[in-house]
């Protein structure tokens, strides 16, 4: 199985590489992308030089276009796809059916992968994006067990990527205007969640309140592990009582499971993090790279320390375990 | 692993002014090697930016797109858009990109208040640049270059040898 | 308002469960009383919660075609088992309705078959309107999310495709494949005893600091704040949006079509209306900042200040 790895600066892309990583994905300085974050992501010339370096390597460069255009400045979306594919993207990521369209119509040759942002959750819909735009890859939400990753692998026509380790969205991908109820910045049109210009961090007494927009997301008592001020993962009152209504602060972490994903007939496994540091990559990709090569029982310790770097400090197999339903 | 007493105890003896004159010749150096950092940090480059190593007494304001860095004693009011505490060897090694921010926010070893994007903007663009203090300060000049390139390596070198313990939050320094 | 052709109301599906009894009255009053154009059925958010209308499914369809209403039968919004696919392509084959789509599989299965589109499919542009519409989809109710700039240039470019806002009702912000509502009453989902049916209206979610924020219904999250574009209607008739989905809430609801009818008919003024409506659903804030290009969660007065007022 490949390994996909995030990179949100050439540094990082770098690392990923170097890390050894199959393929890179990123994206450009702009809202094309959903990690649309300040002082992040790459601008032409940079991915110019990262492809370059990635192919002297032998690594892919897959090029996230994954957010929904906005209507009447389709224009920003076509010359990210141009550039990316005259750069020599591998694979452009995309979540927009208008966007694909485009893209299927204007650079046949060119490979296009499902981006998790178009929530294909089901054989139905996986080839309906096939058969119109001759999707190549899908990468699959993170709403789905593994028993149902293998009953789709055996009835769709393109490879299936899921994401292993990192972020998890605990909502369906795509489908989520939470953000832009507390902020009016959205994943889709924006390209942000819950953004670094809405989040407040104050100190009441011991404890670290986050705030996002008008709106308290969490209260941290001191020397608990913190979380993103992501609104599904913070704590609420329901009722009578108060704590995480959706998800805890945890990452998703299914490396435990590889031999089930390989079965199911995964082609590639996704790491999440363009956010993330060049540091966090680096140690992130080797680590995973060392544990795809090694036996099933020689993984687990390999991967414990990858807790310590994760939200919350904790991870959890989300819905790849139908428990977590 | 905070900075033990005996490494702190010169820099309170060493007057303000000069620290300020030596951080300003770091600045300088690094603005110089990495023009990136402004680009990426964009509209927020004029911005204030204060660092609080929470194992020092002192305070860091910078103001990247003036090139200005003012260095305080603490306990000060600091007045800055954005405020980043942590210990010492943690700042520096944001700096050069060895430690994840996030994780250090998530394990509490790192607290941030203010303007959000602007720190997030001010991580990447440090996180993107490559910055390595000992081969950026090798060609430090002027007059006070030895007394930084002394302080700075004594600071890294410590970090180091204590970085190296645990094998926790991701900040192995080299 | 100069219209060219007929302003309509649609009904959307109920997405919370209510008793069945409940919601065959409901549409039965609805058939009745209300000057809605539309209506559409069937379970959107779950489909576990399916049998419960079943029985009652063919009696309301029945009286609301006699009382001259388009039936429109809803599909699931998040597809992942089996049996949920195959349940929209038999609808698909079997169905003299049209169908809605709400889900990427629904527009598989429908391609060529005449169709809606309803809010929780992603319209962000107009070429994705166009693949749509080329598809075979006859109306599109745009997303919730989406601002009047957005509206107006999709719209602008398809004066023959007839276009629908989200005009009324918490504004679906979010599904997921866990339960939330089943946590938070102790359940998980594969055992969770239908507690959502307990809260017609959603079950508050508040923050640490008691505000209120969201809701939740089964596994679909809905804002505290109820969207009204009771003070847009002008603009967006102007635009050339020609049909409004009120989305149903725990409120009497052919009151609220009367008045959106009202407004649209220019019987009662805008300011007017929104003040009624205030009083018809008194349970959440009304909200249109999405509108607006704003926060979803804030109000921004007629008056067309820049202000925007958050919820008390």
């Amino acid at each position: 199985m490949e390994l996909i790895c995030p990179a949100g600066t050439p540094a990082a892309f770098h690392e990923a590489v170097d890390a050894g990583a199959d393929a890179v994905y990123c994206g450009f300085r702009d809202e094309t992308n959903a990690r649309n974050f300040p002082g992040l992501n790459f601008s032409r010339e940079e991915l110019r030089e990262s492809i370059a370096y990635a192919k002297r390597k032998g690594t892919q460069t897959f090029v996230a276009l994954n957010t929904f255009m906005r209507a009447g400045s389709e224009e920003i979306w076509y010359k990210g796809a141009a550039d990316a594919v005259a750069l020599g993207a591998d694979a452009l990521i995309l979540a927009d059916f208008g966007l694909m369209a485009h893209v299927a119509e204007k650079y046949p040759q060119q490979r296009l992968h499902v981006s998790v942002q178009a929530s294909a959750s089901n054989p139905d819909a996986i080839n309906f994006l096939v058969d119109a735009f001759n999707a190549q890859r899908v990468v699959l939400p993170r709403t789905l067990t593994i028993a149902d990753i293998a009953r789709i692998g055996k009835n769709i026509r393109c490879e299936m990527e899921v994401f292993v380790f990192g972020g998890l969205c605990v909502m369906a991908e795509g489908r989520c205007s939470l953000s832009s109820y507390a902020t009016g910045k959205s994943p889709n049109m924006n390209g942000v969640c819950s953004p670094a210009s809405h989040v407040r961090y104050r100190k009441d007494g011991g404890e670290l309140v986050s705030e996002l927009g008008e709106f308290t997301i969490n209260r941290f008592p001191a020397g608990e592990a913190a979380g993103y001020p992501t609104l599904c993962k913070g704590r609420f009152d329901i009722a009578d009582s108060n704590g995480y209504a959706f998800e805890d602060p945890v990452s998703l972490d299914v490396m435990g499971e590889l031999e089930a994903l390989k079965a199911a007939g995964v082609k590639a496994l996704k790491i999440e993090g363009r956010q993330r540091g060049k540091a966090y990559v680096a140690e992130v990709v080797s680590t995973m790279k060392a544990a795809l090569n090694s036996p099933p029982e020689r993984r687990a310790p390999l991967l414990a320390r990858l807790r310590s770097m994760s939200e919350g400090q904790k991870t959890t197999s989300g819905a790849y375990e139908k428990r977590w339903r | 692993m905070l900075i033990p007493p005996i490494l702190s105890a010169p820099l309170h003896m060493i007057p303000i002014p000069l620290i300020e004159r030596i951080c300003r010749l770091m600045f300088g150096r690094i603005a110089k090697a990495h023009p990136g950092l402004f680009e990426r940090l964009d509209e927020h480059r004029e911005k204030r930016f204060a660092f609080l190593p929470t194992d020092l007494p002192l305070a860091f304001v910078v103001v990247p797109g003036k090139q200005e860095i003012s260095v305080l004693r603490q306990p000060v009011d600091i007045v800055a858009d954005a405020v980043t505490e942590a210990p010492l060897f943690l700042l520096l090694g944001l700096m050069e990109g060895r430690c994840d921010a996030d994780a250090l926010f998530f394990s509490r070893d790192l607290s941030v208040t203010g303007d959000m994007e602007a720190m997030l903007a001010m991580r990447n663009a440090l996180d993107a640049s490559n910055i390595d203090l000992q081969k950026d300060l090798a060609k430090l000049a002027g007059p006070f270059a030895p007394i930084a390139r002394r302080v700075i390596g004594e600071v890294r070198d410590r970090a180091l040898k204590d970085q190296m313990k645990p094998a926790g939050e991701a900040a192995a320094w080299n | 308002m100069t219209q060219t052709k007929k302003t309509s109301l649609t009904l959307g599906p109920v997405y919370y469960l209510w008793d069945a009894e409940k919601w065959r009255d409901f549409h039965f009053r609805i058939a009745d009383e209300a000057p809605v154009d539309r209506v559409v059925i069937g379970e959107t958010v779950c489909s576990k919660r399916q049998h419960f209308i079943e029985p009652h499914l063919a009696d309301v369809v029945e009286r609301l075609e006699s009382a001259g209403k388009t039936v429109i039968l809803s599909t699931l919004a998040l597809v992942t088992l089996n049996r949920e696919s195959k349940q929209i392509r038999e609808m698909a084959e079997v169905s003299e309705h049209l169908l809605e789509a709400n889900d990427l599989s629904a527009l598989a299965i429908l391609k060529d078959k005449p169709h809606t589109i309803g809010p929780l499919v992603n319209v962000y542009n107009a070429p994705t309107a166009r693949l749509l519409a080329g598809r075979g989809a006859k109306r599109i109710c745009l997303p919730p999310e989406l601002p009047f700039s957005s509206v107006k240039e999709i719209v602008a470019e398809f004066p023959d495709i007839d276009f629908e806002v989200f005009a009324f009702g918490r504004m679906p912000l979010a599904i997921s494949a866990r339960c939330a509502h089943a946590r938070s009453k102790g359940k998980i989902k594969d055992n969770c005893q239908f507690v959502c049916r307990e809260d017609p209206d959603g079950l508050p979610v508040r923050t640490l600091d008691r505000q209120s924020f969201l809701a939740l219904n089964g596994v679909q999250t809905v804002s505290h704040a109820c969207q009204s574009l009771l003070g847009e209607l002008d603009h967006l008739v102007e635009a050339g949006v020609r049909s409004f989905r009120l989305s149903p809430q725990d409120c009497d609801m052919v009151a609220v079509a009367k008045l959106h009818r009202a407004v649209l008919d220019e019987v009662v003024d805008a300011d007017e209306g929104v003040a009624k409506l205030r009083q018809l659903y008194a349970a959440a804030p009304l909200a249109n900042g999405f509108h607006h290009a704003k926060e979803g969660a804030v109000w921004v007065a007629r008056t067309r200040s820049l202000q925007a007022a958050w919820p008390a």
